[in-house]
């Protein structure tokens, strides 16, 4: 074999209390895609920190084409051909996209040649893309195109993307693996960090699987099930959820021609929906996102108040209730966004479990807080839900993604609901924990709780549910049992067969 | 009441120099804030710049030596702040404050010895054939080298923000300071060259009221210009050619209501008194009303580990 583009050998850091990468070592070849497998904390985002010249390793070296490779800051990085997609934090929205691009290069030309070589490139590669638009008023998918060509621009042999996907529609996933295709076979490696195992198999030719900071395995994920991936990334047999054949009782969540103007001009108005869900009942909900679902969400938590008949709860009108007397009645709710809708990013754990907790749990009593109830409560949903954190005294916000939403989701399940409605509760959690938050779902409704479980993810909904809805600029499908649903169908669904209205009961 | 004593020429050219202080005050600050600095210490730096350039024109008799001086005690000064904010990772308002009273205090002890004297005098700028045009002479031509600073600094600065790419970059990290720091940009280092260059032009601002709009040196001369500079900033949307807009529009309000009080007019002295405040502020507030362009990292403290 050739000698390899870059070739880790043994690269240690650590951080105080905890080892983020143990002499991790693995090899990424020229014109390869390979994948970096591994759960939230994993030690993916340090090594290729390091990579990228962001982290320094404490022991370990790199080869870049057999020469010894070890970037003091990502400028050199840079300089060397390695170019980096993030996650996060990499845009500025008040800039316009040339401006952002010029940013991420060493010598950036005049702006005019800038922005047409901007256009040139995204063209060439099926990204079209506006040099002087504002990044701020992009879409996601957008924004993703921005850092991208700021990578192509600069002929990279080797293209980092950390979770590219986790914030794409179907069809914008569809046209970046055509974009990373043709790249490869330019001769450009790409390094592809994500844990949607199905991408990785039809993606990537190689994959190196983390686990607590040590590369415990690698796999050519063509010839892999996902499920053997997983269970190398968890280190242990992944269940998958189970469903106990269930009886449907009485129907306790009941919306009858329900109609919601927009709140915003970038929102979604509901229009004419009808939803009921029985007690013991998971009712998935699919759509593509900004097609109505957090309006939903918010009206069956009661940030959105309707009229008193629209949303009923047992038979009883719930529609002009605020979130604090339905909790009190037992509908409980965890909104999608984790920072600043389903937690406060600042406080503590303890003080986030009070927010929702308090009416519930009995942690106030005539407006005077028990924190010590809290805490206990905090404690509890940690530990039943293994949210990865040193304590309950810290803030949400220093939790990674996945645990956060452990404990977001823990907080409602932990609260006993009688009706649990939820957005997209696995969204950026990897595979072992997506798995115990579906199971903790089937189990609240084996308890005969009615849950409403709203996502973007169809396997997720096909996993759980026992029917299924799907949204569509603001109006509800007639919900379908979920068994024996085919792509097809639902599909059909999603791009809204209204004209084929099945009467409601 | 007598308004033919009034004299647009001189009005013009008086409101020019009353502005001046402000407007180089405000140039730095702009550029503090549109690196994602809030220094509230404006006020203090100008007075340490004040006294200073006066005490050092004073006594090396050089009123240029005095404003090099007044430039370089504001940079320092500003480095207090720097050594709170960035350093110690402080609170960038509380911090600011501090500024503004230490230095308030600060010059109030050095300059016990200067009051009452008389600064050596600036040279105005004297073009032959130029200057004594009327009514465009006096107006154009006729004023001290330093307000011709201010409205190039400005230029400058426009011209920076705009064109270059250490103006994108200075940019960039008032925007978002942890994707500077990601593309590998030095966030702290480029706000502490940011503050000390506002620094500087607070220095230069102070020093332009004790030396040449006054000129003498008394305790807490610059009375509230940095607070005017600071509102400036945020009314002009952080744009350097709104700016000189305000400070001309204040220094203008502020000239005609002493002419109008000298003239006699009949409005209570203390409406007249509050004019330039009130009017400065609806005009920028109407020119601010499109989108808010607050650089949307302002304020916040950068931390590599976060």
């Amino acid at each position: 074999m050739s000698v390899p583009l870059l070739s880790l050998q043994g690269l240690t850091k650590a951080y105080p209390g905890v080892v983020a990468n143990d002499s991790v070592s693995f090899d990424i070849g020229e014109g390869e895609v390979h994948a970096l497998l591994g759960e939230n904390g994993a030690g993916k985002s340090t090594l290729v920190k390091m990579i990228y010249g962001l982290v320094k390793p404490d022991s370990g070296q790199m080869l870049l084409r057999g020469t010894p490779y070890a970037p003091p800051e990502p400028r050199a990085a840079r300089g060397d051909g390695i170019a980096m997609v993030f996650q996060h934090f990499s845009l500025f929205d008040a800039l316009n996209v040339a401006e952002n691009i010029a940013l991420g290069m060493e010598n950036p030309p005049a702006m005019k040649d800038l922005a047409a070589r901007i256009r040139e490139v995204s063209e060439s590669y099926g990204l079209p893309l506006d040099p002087y638009r504002t990044v701020g008023d992009l879409s996601a998918g957008e924004r993703q195109r921005v850092e991208i060509i700021r990578c192509l621009l600069q002929d990279p042999k080797l293209l980092i993307m950390d979770e590219p996907t986790s914030v794409l529609t179907p069809q914008e996933v569809e046209i970046l693996f055509q974009t990373l295709q043709k790249l490869r076979s330019e001769g450009t490696s790409i390094l592809y960090i994500s844990h949607k195992l199905e991408e990785i198999r039809t993606l990537c030719d190689h994959a190196t699987i983390l686990r607590l900071g040590k590369n415990v395995g690698e796999c050519t994920p063509a010839e892999t099930s996902a499920r053997e991936m997983a269970e190398l990334m968890v280190g242990s047999t992944l269940h998958t959820p189970e469903r106990a054949g269930r009886e449907l009782g009485d129907v306790a969540l009941d919306i009858s021609g329900l109609s919601v103007p927009a709140p915003s001009a970038f929102g979604t108005a509901l229009k004419n929906m009808h939803l009921s869900v029985r007690k013991g009942e998971v009712l998935g909900i699919g759509g593509v996102a900004g097609n109505g679902q957090d309006e939903l969400l918010n009206v069956l938590s009661g940030e959105t108040l309707t009229e008193a008949d629209a949303v009923k709860l047992n038979g009883a009108p719930i529609g002009q209730l605020g979130p604090v007397e339905r909790r009190r009645l037992g509908v409980l709710a965890a909104p999608e966004e984790r920072l600043g809708h389903a937690a406060a990013p600042d406080m503590s754990l303890i003080e986030n479990a009070m927010l929702t907790g308090a009416v519930r749990q009995g942690l106030e009593t005539n407006g005077f807080l028990n924190w010590g109830a809290a805490k206990g409560f905090a404690e509890n949903i940690i530990e039943a839900f293994d949210v990865r954190t040193p304590g309950p005294e810290n803030a949400a916000r220093s939790l990674s993604g996945g645990n956060l939403q452990k404990f977001v989701i823990g907080r409602e399940v932990l609260q006993d609901p009688d009706v649990l409605v939820v957005n997209q509760p696995t969204w950026g959690v990897d595979a072992a924990a997506a798995a115990d938050i579906r199971q903790s779902l089937l189990d609240l409704a084996d308890k005969g709780a009615a849950v409403i479980c709203i996502s973007q993810d169809l396997d997720e909904l096909m996993e759980i549910s026992d029917n299924f809805a799907a949204l569509n600029e603001g109006r509800l499908s007639a919900p379908r049992p979920a068994a024996g649903l085919t792509v097809d169908e639902i599909g059909l669904m999603l791009g809204g067969a209204h004209g084929m209205e099945v009467a409601h009961d | 009441m007598d308004l033919s004593a009034i004299n647009p020429v001189l009005l013009i050219a008086s409101l020019m120099v009353a502005a001046t202080p402000i407007l180089l005050a405000a140039i730095g600050e702009l550029v503090v804030e549109k690196s994602g600095v809030l220094n509230l210490g404006v006020e203090g730096m100008m007075i340490i710049g004040a006294v200073s350039g006066f005490a050092i024109a004073v006594e090396t008799s050089s009123p240029w030596l005095g404003f090099i001086a007044s430039a370089a005690a504001g940079a320092v000064f500003s480095l207090l702040f720097v050594l709170l904010t960035q350093v110690a990772q402080a609170n960038q308002v509380a911090s600011g404050l501090a500024l503004t009273l230490s230095g308030l205090g600060l010059s109030a002890l050095l300059g016990q010895n200067y009051v009452g004297i008389r600064p050596p005098q600036m040279g105005k700028l004297d073009i032959p054939l130029l200057s004594d045009l009327p009514v465009v002479g006096p107006i154009l031509f006729g004023h001290d080298p330093i307000l011709y600073i201010g409205i190039a600094l400005t230029a400058g600065v426009w011209a920076m923000l705009k064109f270059t790419r250490a103006g994108l970059v200075l940019r960039a990290v008032g925007e978002n300071h942890d994707a500077a720091h990601a593309l590998g940009y030095k966030v702290i280092r480029i706000r502490i060259l940011a503050i000390m260059f506002g620094g500087a032009c607070a220095g230069l601002g102070g020093a332009y009221i004790s030396l040449i709009r006054v000129p003498q040196w008394t305790e807490g001369m610059t009375a509230g210009v940095g607070w005017i500079a600071l509102a400036l900033v945020v009314f002009a949307s952080w744009k350097p050619w709104r700016a000189l807009l305000g400070a001309y529009l204040f220094g203008g309000v502020t000239v005609v209501q002493l002419n109008l009080q000298a003239a006699g007019v009949a409005i209570p002295v203390e409406y007249l008194a509050m004019s330039p405040y009130v009017i400065t502020i609806v005009v920028l507030v109407i020119l601010s009303a499109d989108k808010s362009s607050a650089p949307a990292a302002l304020g916040r403290n950068f931390h590599a580990s976060r």
